[in-house]
C-alpha cells in the first residue's frame, strides 16, 4: 500500500483527481446545477455538505457518467468525460467505487455474488474472486453475512455490503452518497473510520456527500496509522489543527456556496451556513 | 396532439436505439450465455402450462362453434381442417404471444423497473456492465426463440383439443378428424407459424425492456410500466400480426405458385 502512495505522490502535484469546471445541468426548466466548479486533488477527501435536493446527488452521478451535463467540463485524472460514450466511459468507471444512498444491492444476488460481481463480470478467476470477496467482507465486518441476501440484512449491513462492492478492484476514486443517512451513531462511525482508512493508508481520493455534521468532525479531525503490530489506529488531531487532505464545500440550490477548510466554514459568517451547521 | 405525435416519435427513437444496442449486444462479449439460457427456462417452460391450456380449450371452442354449420353442409369430414388452419395460421401465434406478453412482458418491466428505481441499473453501469447487453439481449433473444416452441405446442394442444371436443360431443371419428387435420396443415402456414412468434417475441421483449428500463416515478411507476408494457406490446403484436399475414401470403405466393 505504502509503496502506492509513493507512486503516486508525483502525479497529486499534476493532475486533481476530479475537475468540475464551469459545469451546468437542468432538468426541464429546473436548473439544478449553476457553474459549479471545483477539485479533488489526488488522496483529498472532498466532503460535500447541502440541504435535501441542492445537487449533491446529481454531482455523484455527474462523475460517473450517469448523467451528462448541459455545459461545463467534468476531468477525471486529466480526461474530460462528457463527450464519453457509454463504451469509453466504462474505461474511466473501473478506476472509480460509488457507494449509492440506498445501498442498490442486486437483490437477486448473493452478497458473495454482489461483492463480487464487478471481478465477475471481468472475467477473473473464481479463486481469486472468493479471496477478494472474503477479504472486503472482512473490511467492513459482515464475513458471517456472505450467503445471506440482501433482504435478509439490516440497513446497516446493506451499506457495509455496498461498500464492499464498490471498494472490491482497488478503486483509485470513491464516491460516498450519504453513506450514513438513517443509521446509528456506532455503524455511522465505522463508516466514517472506513473513509478515514481508504484515505490515510490507500490514498484514495474521495468525495464524501452527507448532510450530518459529525461525519464531518471525523473526517476532518482523525487521521489513521497502523502501529508495529499492524493493527489501525484512529489517532485525533488537536484542537486547532485541521487536516490538509481533507476540505468541504458546501452547496445550496446548485450553486456552491463554500470551499475550503473544515475550520474556514465554522468560521463562516453566512447565515445559511451558520443555520446549517448549528441547525436554527 | 403535437405533443402527443412527439412523444411517439420519441418513443419510436428510443425503441430504434435499445434495438440497435441489443443487436450490438449479441456481437460483443461477453455475452452472458447463461443468462440466456435461465430466461428460456423462465419464459419458456413457465409459460408452457397457459400456452397448452389456452391451446386446448381454443381447439375445443373452434370444434364446438363450427361443428354444427359444417354438419348442417354435411362437410364433417373437413372439420379439423378449419380447426388445424385457423390454429396454425391465426390463433395459435396471435394467442400464444398475447399470453406470454400478459405473463412475461409484465414480469420484464416489473423486473427491469424495480431494478431502475431502487438504482440498480445505476449501480450495473458504474459496476462496468451495460444493462442492454447483461438485461435486454438474454430476454429478448429468449423471446425470439421460446415463443416460436410455444407456439407449436399449443397448436398441437389446440388440434388435440379440438379432436377431444369432437369426438367427446358430435361424436365424430378420431380418424376422420386426423385424416382431415393432415389436409389443413400445410408447409408454408407451418413456417408462418414459426416466423411470426419469433417477431412476436422479438416485439414483446423489445416493448417490455424499454417500458422498464424508462420507468420514473418510484413504485407508482412501476405499475404503470407494467400496465404499459402489457398493452403495448399486445397492441404491437396484434397490428404486427396483420401486415405479417398480409407479408407472408405475398412471399409464399410467389415463390410456390
Ligand atoms: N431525474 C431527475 N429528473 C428531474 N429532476 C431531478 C432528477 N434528479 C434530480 N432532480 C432534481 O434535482 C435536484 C437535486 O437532486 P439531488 O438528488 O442531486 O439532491 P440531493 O442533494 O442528493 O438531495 P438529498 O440530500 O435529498 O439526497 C432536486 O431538486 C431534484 O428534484
Ligand atoms: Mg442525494
Amino acid at each position: 500500500m505504502n509503496e502506492d502512495l509513493v507512486g503516486s505522490a508525483p502525479l497529486s502535484f499534476s493532475l486533481p483527481a476530479i475537475e468540475f469546471r464551469d459545469v451546468e445541468l437542468a432538468f426541464d426548466d429546473q436548473v439544478v446545477l449553476d457553474k459549479v466548479s471545483f477539485t479533488v486533488d489526488r488522496g483529498q477527501t472532498k466532503a460535500v455538505l447541502g440541504g435535501s435536493g441542492s445537487g449533491k446527488s446529481t454531482i455523484i452521478n455527474l462523475v460517473l457518467g450517469l448523467i451528462k451535463p448541459d455545459a461545463g467540463e467534468i476531468l477525471i485524472d486529466g480526461e474530460n468525460i462528457v463527450g464519453f460514450d457509454d463504451q469509453e466511459m466504462m474505461e474511466v468507471r473501473r478506476k472509480i467505487g460509488m457507494i449509492f444512498q440506498e445501498g442498490a444491492l442486486f437483490d437477486s444476488l448473493s452478497v458473495y455474488d454482489n461483492v463480487g460481481y464487478r471481478l465477475n463480470e471481468e472475467g477473473i478467476d473464481e479463486d481469486e474472486i472468493e479471496h477478494e470477496v472474503k477479504r472486503m467482507l472482512r473490511f467492513v465486518d459482515l464475513e458471517d453475512a456472505i450467503d445471506k441476501l440482501p433482504s435478509e440484512l439490516s440497513g446497516g449491513m446493506r451499506r457495509r455490503v455496498g461498500i464492499a462492492r464498490a471498494l472490491i478492484g482497488g478503486p483509485s476514486i470513491v464516491l460516498f452518497d450519504e453513506p450514513t443517512a438513517g443509521l446509528d451513531p456506532p455503524t455511522a462511525r465505522t463508516i466514517c473510520e472506513l473513509a478515514i482508512k481508504l484515505r490515510d493508508l490507500e490514498g484514495v481520493s474521495s468525495i464524501f456527500v452527507t448532510h450530518e455534521m459529525t461525519n464531518l468532525t471525523y473526517l476532518a479531525s482523525e487521521y489513521a496509522i497502523v502501529d508495529r503490530k499492524g493493527t489501525v489506529l484512529f489517532a485525533e488531531e488537536g484542537q486547532d489543527l485541521c487536516l490538509l487532505n481533507t476540505e468541504v464545500i458546501m452547496i445550496r440550490r446548485g450553486k456552491i456556496i463554500f470551499d475550503g477548510r473544515i475550520r474556514d466554514l465554522q468560521a463562516s459568517d453566512d447565515p445559511y451556513i451558520r443555520r446549517f451547521l448549528r441547525g436554527k | 396532439m403535437l405533443s402527443l405525435a412527439g412523444r411517439i416519435l420519441t418513443e419510436l427513437q428510443e425503441m430504434t436505439l435499445l434495438c440497435w444496442r441489443c443487436l450490438k449486444g449479441l456481437r460483443k462479449q461477453p455475452r452472458y450465455i447463461d443468462e440466456m439460457i435461465f430466461q428460456m427456462d423462465k419464459i419458456g417452460v413457465g409459460s408452457m402450462a397457459i400456452v397448452t391450456l389456452t391451446g386446448f380449450f381454443t381447439g375445443g371452442v373452434l370444434i364446438l362453434q363450427a361443428y354444427p354449420t359444417v354438419q348442417y353442409y354435411g362437410a364433417q369430414a373437413s372439420a379439423g381442417q378449419g380447426v388445424a388452419t385457423t390454429l396454425i395460421r391465426e390463433l395459435g401465434p396471435v394467442l400464444t404471444a398475447l399470453m406470454v406478453a400478459g405473463r412475461v412482458g409484465s414480469a420484464i418491466s416489473a423486473e427491469l423497473g424495480s431494478m431502475v428505481v431502487s438504482q440498480q441499473i445505476d449501480a450495473m453501469r458504474a459496476l462496468g456492465t451495460s444493462p442492454v447487453r447483461k438485461l435486454v439481449t438474454p430476454r429478448v433473444v429468449a423471446l425470439m426463440v421460446t415463443l416460436p416452441l410455444l407456439t407449436i405446442a399449443a397448436d398441437i394442444f389446440g388440434i388435440f383439443g379440438g379432436g377431444v371436443t369432437a369426438r367427446q360431443l358430435y361424436g365424430l371419428d378420431t380418424n376422420v378428424y386426423i385424416q382431415s387435420v393432415r389436409v389443413g396443415v400445410s408447409i408454408e402456414d407451418l413456417m408462418g407459424s414459426i416466423i411470426k412468434p419469433a417477431v412476436f417475441g422479438f416485439l414483446i421483449g423489445l416493448v417490455s425492456c424499454h417500458r422498464g428500463l424508462s420507468t420514473k416515478g418510484g413504485t407508482v411507476g412501476v405499475g404503470l410500466s407494467t400496465t404499459n408494457a402489457v398493452v403495448t406490446s399486445s397492441v404491437c403484436v396484434i397490428v404486427a400480426d396483420f401486415f405479417l399475414s398480409k407479408l407472408l401470403m405475398g412471399l409464399f405466393k410467389s415463390t410456390l405458385f
